[in-house]
């Protein structure tokens, strides 16, 4: 989210499940969350309102502790081609 | 000559001496485990996948042959005229009654004949523009998913999924098995680059083989190999061999790593840096807020004071002020007047009092009226026998005129 959308208020509905993002997405839209903020402040006079800031700060949070989950509980995942497929490789490779 | 011998018997068939011949050679130590150097001529290779050859000098011919499986460990064939070094046991094939080497390993005679054709093979692809550094494309820096092309079995491909486990599990890795060595490596390794790029679609692949000799280590210098990694639609990094080795595929990769793990760890961020960056955002993140926050409030209590200093209140609790102050004044103001007023008044009405004809009829002076009630001041207001009136202090009394 760039500080522009911040401005036309996105609700959170619009926004894909915290749960769901994968670990870039969920890095990339923490990235543009903290850009956005700065952004603001660098601005001075409040772009955002103060809802819409604790929206995003929540929002924030949640997405650093999806990617830690996923760091946390990444196991890798091995497939091999096999002809024209992909087929799952023993994990005690 | 054997240290016992059987009977020598009279007359030998011919599959007798043969195989006494055989057991004669077999039995020298010397011959089970030779090298000899020579040029290759009438060299084949039949469906079989046997490899059949002569090796010759200026004055002698030795025939050879490789099995299948020992040719199969080899990544290059000799050409009829190539001088080369073979290594086997001398035997005899009973049945065409010629003693042969039985080769299991060759290699290219004289030092750097390999390297010669190394050297070769780099300077026209580099010439062709190959290794030419506009055409390096960037590595992703945290990619979803890596193919990694060397063999299914042996160290380097467990060496590469540990890496890969222990710096970014997140990663999801699709393996194409190939050979990586041996004749059918190069051809192998073209079509497990051309397929894991059309079926598996990853963000970099790894191309990765284990330390050997220059003969092991060929494969990756195979001109084919060079161009499917040229024409890759992902970038490669290769990983073949030790450190001090330098392949035509290391050069034509879009990275070359030293070592196989090193490979696995130039396609991945470390996830210890991973945590380091998100504890950093998180930090920042509140850090922001907090600011927000901060200059958010002092703006509220800003407004606040602002609000205070033109609040209706003070302004309304300053005017009770004054009108409490008018108040008194105008007490202080309206009684001042009232007496003088009172005191005016008090003057006005003996002044008023004095003018009272009633009083001056006190004094002794009457008031003579006509019978019009008109009050009589002049001798020519009254004729003779008249009727007035005269009114004193106390009451009134008729007279007539008389004369």
């Amino acid at each position: 989210m760039s500080p522009t959308k911040a401005k036309n208020k996105p609700s959170d509905t619009a926004r894909p499940v915290v749960e769901e993002l994968t670990y870039e997405q969920a890095l990339a839209e923490l990235e543009q969350i903290v850009a956005a903020l700065e952004a603001n402040r660098l601005n001075e006079a409040g772009q955002l309102s103060l809802d819409e800031a604790m929206a995003l700060f929540e929002r924030g949070q949640a997405l650093s502790k999806r990617c830690l989950d996923l760091l946390d509980k990444a196991e890798l995942r091995v497939r091999q081609l096999s002809g024209e497929n992909l087929v799952d490789l023993p994990t005690d490779i | 000559m054997p240290l016992f011998s059987p009977p020598v018997p009279l007359s030998w068939t011919v599959t007798d001496l043969t195989r006494y011949l055989r057991e004669l050679l077999e039995s020298d130590e010397v011959l089970q485990d030779v090298w000899v150097q020579g040029e290759v001529s009438n060299f084949s290779r039949p469906a079989s996948g046997h490899l059949y050859f002569t090796l010759k000098d200026s004055s002698a011919s030795l025939r050879c042959v490789m099995w299948r499986t020992a040719a199969a460990r080899h990544s290059f064939l000799p050409r009829d005229g190539d001088a080369i070094e073979v290594h086997g046991a001398i035997s005899v094939y009973e049945a065409g009654g010629q003693y042969q080497l039985y080769a299991d390993l060759f290699k290219p005679a004289g030092e750097g004949a390999l390297y010669q054709e190394f050297l070769r093979l780099k300077a026209r692809l580099e010439a062709e523009g190959l290794f030419a550094p506009e055409r390096k494309r960037p590595i992703p820096a945290r990619p979803a998913r890596i193919g990694v092309v060397t063999s299914p079995t042996g160290a380097v491909l467990h060496d590469i999924l540990n890496t890969l486990r222990r710096r970014y599990p997140l990663v999801e890795v699709v393996l194409a098995a190939t050979a990586v060595q041996g004749l059918e490596a190069p051809l192998a390794i073209v079509s497990a680059l051309r397929n894991l790029a059309r079926l598996a679609n990853p963000d970099v692949i790894i191309l990765a083989r284990g330390g050997g000799s220059i003969e092991d280590l060929w494969a990756f210098n195979d001109e084919q190999v060079a161009r499917a990694i040229a024409a890759s639609p992902v970038p490669v990094i290769s990983g073949v061999g030790h450190e001090t080795d330098f392949t035509i595929a290391d050069f034509v990769a879009d990275l070359r790593a030293p070592t196989p793990t090193a490979a696995a760890e130039l396609a991945t961020p470390n996830q210890a840096d991973l945590r380091i960056e998100l504890s950093d955002l998180k930090d920042r993140l509140s850090q922001l807020v907090q600011t927000f926050y901060s200059e958010t409030s002092w703006a509220f209590k800003e407004l606040l004071n602002r609000l205070e200093r033109n609040s209706p209140i003070t302004r309304i609790n300053s005017d009770l002020q004054r009108v409490d102050e008018l108040d008194h004044r105008l007490g202080a103001a309206t009684n001042h007047m009232l007496q003088l007023r009172r005191t005016h008044l008090m003057g006005l009405i003996q002044h008023v009092a004095a003018l009272n004809p009633a009083a001056v009829l006190e004094r002794g002076y009457a008031i003579v009226t006509n019978q019009a009630g008109q009050a009589i001041s002049r001798l020519g207001q009254v004729s003779s026998g008249e009727a007035l009136n005269v009114q004193v202090s106390d009451g009134e009394f008729g007279v007539r005129v008389e004369g």
